[in-house]
């Protein structure tokens, strides 16, 4: 899978975590990483997306990836730039097909639970990449232009 | 007026105004108890018609876009029905997204939302 690693852009902040399946070390990687992208300056809106997304693959490794068993780890792997933003989560489950999710958008199944989580994901990123297994996704955000802008200046 | 944990209710008329205090919904266990005091308001207080304002929210997740679908259900098996105000653009835009805007009734203000109960 892609590694995103853009070769001619300069990181300013590199992280790299092994967390137990514990919902709370979750919460505390997010923290960190929301964090991290205020100190960058990306806007509130941005940085909404990418705690909305976030937020929902750290559930999915640690609640139905490893459904929060406790020898499993969860990998996370992220970068930020001025402009980008990458990050990496993977889990040791069983993996799932994520095109075999159903369309939670459709009329008949509104109601239904399951889908939201990679819809959201999907709308709120620039891009969001599962390995074949599904057990791992990369997800990048461009920043948005006009806020990028604003800072180099 | 009663104070909740996560909300604070106000009987308007025939409806319980429910306005959520947690600024996210998001941590799961909030989300289970938060979930339990909308349900007990169905299903334990038998209250029929709920209007839930989301001025306090600033982020929700998508665990508890799955309460309120079920608190929906809940809502309309008890006879009554459930409307959402006060929602901003960023959180109106996961209602959007997911197409949930077509399920909930979704109002700019409260006073928007009492009048459509009438």
């Amino acid at each position: 899978m892609s590694n995103g690693s853009w070769p001619n852009e300069s990181w300013s902040w590199r992280f790299e975590r092994t967390i137990f399946s514990e919902p709370a070390a979750g919460k505390r990687i997010l923290e960190e990483i929301l964090r991290q992208l205020a100190m960058h300056h990306w806007s509130e809106r941005d940085v909404f997306g990418v705690h909305l997304a976030l937020e929902e693959a750290l559930v999915n490794a640690i609640k139905h990836g490893n459904r929060c068993d406790a020898s499993k780890r969860v990998h996370v792997e992220c970068r930020i730039s001025h402009r980008r933003f990458f990050v990496e989560v993977r889990d040791e489950g069983q993996g799932f097909n994520p095109d075999a999710v159903p369309d939670c958008t459709d009329e008949e199944r509104l109601e239904m639970p399951g889908g939201r989580g990679v819809l959201l994901m999907r709308s709120f990123m620039s891009s969001v990449e599962f390995n074949g297994k599904g057990n791992c996704v990369v997800m990048t955000k461009d920043r948005s232009e006009r806020e990028a802008e604003s800072t180099a200046e | 007026m009663t104070t909740r944990h996560h909300f604070e209710i106000a009987d308007v008329g025939d409806v319980t105004v429910v306005r959520l205090t947690d600024r996210k919904v998001v941590d799961e266990t909030n989300i289970q108890e938060l979930g339990k005091e909308l349900f007990s308001l169905v299903e334990e207080e038998k209250r029929k018609n709920l209007l839930l304002n989301f001025s306090s929210v600033g982020f929700l997740s998508s665990s508890a876009l799955g309460k309120l679908i079920t608190l929906e259900k809940k809502v309309k098996a008890n006879g009554g029905k459930l409307k959402l105000s006060n929602i901003r653009p960023e959180i109106y835009e996961v209602f959007a997204i997911t197409k949930l805007n077509k399920l909930f009734d979704i109002k700019d203000d409260e006073t928007e939302a009492l009048a459509a109960f009438q």
